[in-house]
């Protein structure tokens, strides 16, 4: 059912749009938070589990210490207040996906309290999101609902349940309320959750691929009449797991609502979904006793105690943070802030990084990356990482170029031998025979004979008219199979005219 | 002093999933009330100077290495489910169901 939406420059005009993330970001850690089970993605269903991640009566929870450790250096990276003792408590829901019918998370007393993430926006300037908090809680299983539509809920007669993912350990970063967005809403909310993504791979605490659900996000929106009004009531829509989805979930809301207050309408208290096929948000469940999750501590897990000591050794492990990181390499890039946010939104930082550690230049790398690569990476809807070809392969063929060996032309039909997997661009080039018909007395011939097959343009050249200088270039690609630089024969044309 | 009212007690039983009738309602509602009239007496000694606790052992959590363990077969994982299809455990349809957190 299409539901009535308002142009968002109107929203904006007329309502106050305040949001909130709570992303919860699964730590790569070897084994569960609570128990010395396994988990990688993909793995065959139901083949990760021990008794504490199925739930068996009798069986007790002993916490992992690198869980704990991974989400203190996150909360560090967070500027996050680390609480010295932190404590555990039962959630409680009736809901297939966890064997015990309660998740282990922390309410009252969470491992990292108050925090902020400075973002960058478009137009250069940072904005604080304030973060409330981010707690340690471990994973729900996967349901697998048969016999309705595209595997939804919906219509499902039965569910098939993989505990795998049972008991994995998940940091929930929740924002405060974020005001003051503005028409920018979407924007700082979509670049709060990409540097939390670059954050968490700089600490190598996750591998932050959203498409595997090891990022996700719930998205509330509420909006006011001003900024002074009190807060509206907010809709929460769930796991989100695409940056594009979560910044549309953002507009998507903020529309809606702003026609639903305009006609008088009232916004409920509800969770609901992105769907990605209809680009919109659907209504799910309201939020009644849904809430009423009865937390209580878990008798079966003490405090934690988190000395700062430990903090300390801790925050002198900690990486260089990716926007340190970013800024530094700019510099040494000399890219433009337009160029960097380019890489960045492309996922190309770490490629550049490499290529340019492999020998390239700068110039040369981002001009693959960004151009031919990323085209490439598009038209088969992959990330860059995912294309078979490498920096140690982008810097090879920087090379060539570099040594006069290929010209742009023939790097280009290398690079699509790379793709195609035919080898490195060394195996390429040797394969195909790619070179350049360059210098010697061959060249020297088919020049020639260009300027004598045109007469009146030699002539125009002689006199210091470069404009026709294509016609001999032409002339000569043609003969030469494109094998030719084209630079090399213009120069080499107008010495030999001048001569 | 706080009371639980029969309405309480109705609304935590289906918090939970278990149906009462009238009369266990109202039975538990006056058990619960005994116990509810236990606490505020430890609460008037449990003044400013006495810490909150949220568990009465006076210890620290351990923290276990990140050191894998051999899992649960598949079929030992399945084993004790009612009812099983393709490695997995086959649950009812969920009707109006809690979202996972």
């Amino acid at each position: 059912m299409a539901e009535k939406l308002m142009d968002f420059d109107e929203a904006i005009r007329r309502y106050d749009p305040v949001w909130g993330l709570e992303v919860h970001v699964e730590l790569s850690t070897k084994t569960k938070l609570f128990c010395p089970a396994p988990y990688k993605f993909g793995e065959a269903p139901n083949t990760e589990l021990t008794p504490v991640s199925l739930g068996l009566p009798g069986s007790l929870p002993v916490i992992n210490k690198a869980a704990i450790d991974d989400a203190i250096r996150l909360g560090l990276a967070l500027h996050c207040h680390i609480n010295e003792w932190s404590q555990w408590s039962r959630k409680n829901y009736f809901y297939p996906d966890m064997p015990r019918d309660y998740q282990i998370t922390q309410a009252d007393k969470p491992l990292n309290g108050k925090g902020y993430l400075d973002v960058q926006t478009e137009d250069g300037e940072t904005f604080r999101v304030p973060i409330l908090r981010a707690h340690v809680e471990d994973d729900a299983g996967k349901n697998n609902h048969v016999g309705g539509a595209d595997g939804r809920i919906e219509g499902a007669d039965h569910s098939l349940v993989d505990y795998n993912r049972a008991g994995v350990p998940l940091v929930e970063i929740v924002t405060e309320p974020v005001t003051g967005t503005g028409a920018k809403a979407a924007e700082i909310a979509g670049a709060y959750i990409r540097e939390i993504r670059d954050i968490a791979r700089a600490l190598g605490i996750s591998e932050g691929k959203l498409e595997q659900g090891n990022i996700r996000a719930d998205v509330n929106v509420s909006l006011r009449e001003s900024p002074d009004a009190p807060l509206g009531t907010r809709s929460e829509t769930k796991n989100v797991n695409s940056f594009r989805g979560i910044e549309r979930t953002l507009i998507y809301e903020i529309r809606r609502q702003a026609a639903l207050l305009a006609d008088g309408g009232e916004v409920l208290q509800e969770t609901r979904h992105w769907d990605e096929s209809t680009q919109s948000t659907a209504g799910g469940r309201l939020k009644t006793d849904a809430n009423d999750y009865r937390y209580f501590p878990d008798p079966d897990l003490v405090m934690v105690h988190t000395t700062q000591e430990h903090i300390d050794e801790l925050k002198a492990s900690l990486p260089e943070m990716p926007s340190h990181r970013r800024a530094r390499l700019q510099k040494e890039w000399g890219f433009t802030d337009i160029q960097m946010r380019d890489v960045n939104n492309a996922g190309a930082v770490d490629l550049i990084d490499e290529t340019v550690k492999e020998g390239a230049s700068a110039a040369g790398a981002l001009k693959w990356w960004l151009g031919e690569l990323s085209r490439e990476a598009n038209e088969k809807s992959v990330s860059l990482e995912e294309l078979p070809v490498t920096p140690t392969d982008v810097a090879s063929l920087e090379k060539l170029i570099a040594d006069g060996k290929l010209n742009d032309r023939l790097a280009k039909q290398t690079m699509a031998g790379v793709l195609k997997g035919e080898g490195t661009p060394e195996e390429v080039v040797a394969k195909h025979g790619y070179k350049i018909v360059g210098g010697g007395d061959e060249l020297d011939g088919i020049m020639d004979k260009a300027l004598a097959d045109n007469p009146d343009v030699a002539e125009k050249l002689k006199n210091g008219d470069m404009k026709p200088m294509g016609v001999i270039i032409g002339a000569v690609m043609r003969a030469t199979r494109g094998q030719a630089d084209a630079k090399a024969v213009s120069s080499l044309v107008i010495k030999k005219v001048r001569s | 002093m706080p009371t639980f009212t029969k309405d309480q007690v109705q609304h935590l039983g289906w918090l939970v999933r278990i149906a009462l009738n009238d009369e266990e309602a109202d039975k538990l509602k006056d058990d619960m009330n005994v116990i509810s009239e236990a606490i505020d007496s430890i609460q008037e000694v449990a003044t400013q100077d006495v810490e909150p606790t949220a568990n009465p052992i006076p210890l620290e959590a351990h923290l276990r290495e990140d050191v894998p363990a051999t899992p649960f077969t598949q079929e030992e994982a399945i084993a004790g489910a009612p009812k099983a299809d393709s490695g997995m455990f086959v649950a009812p349809q969920i009707l109006g169901g809690e979202e996972s957190e």
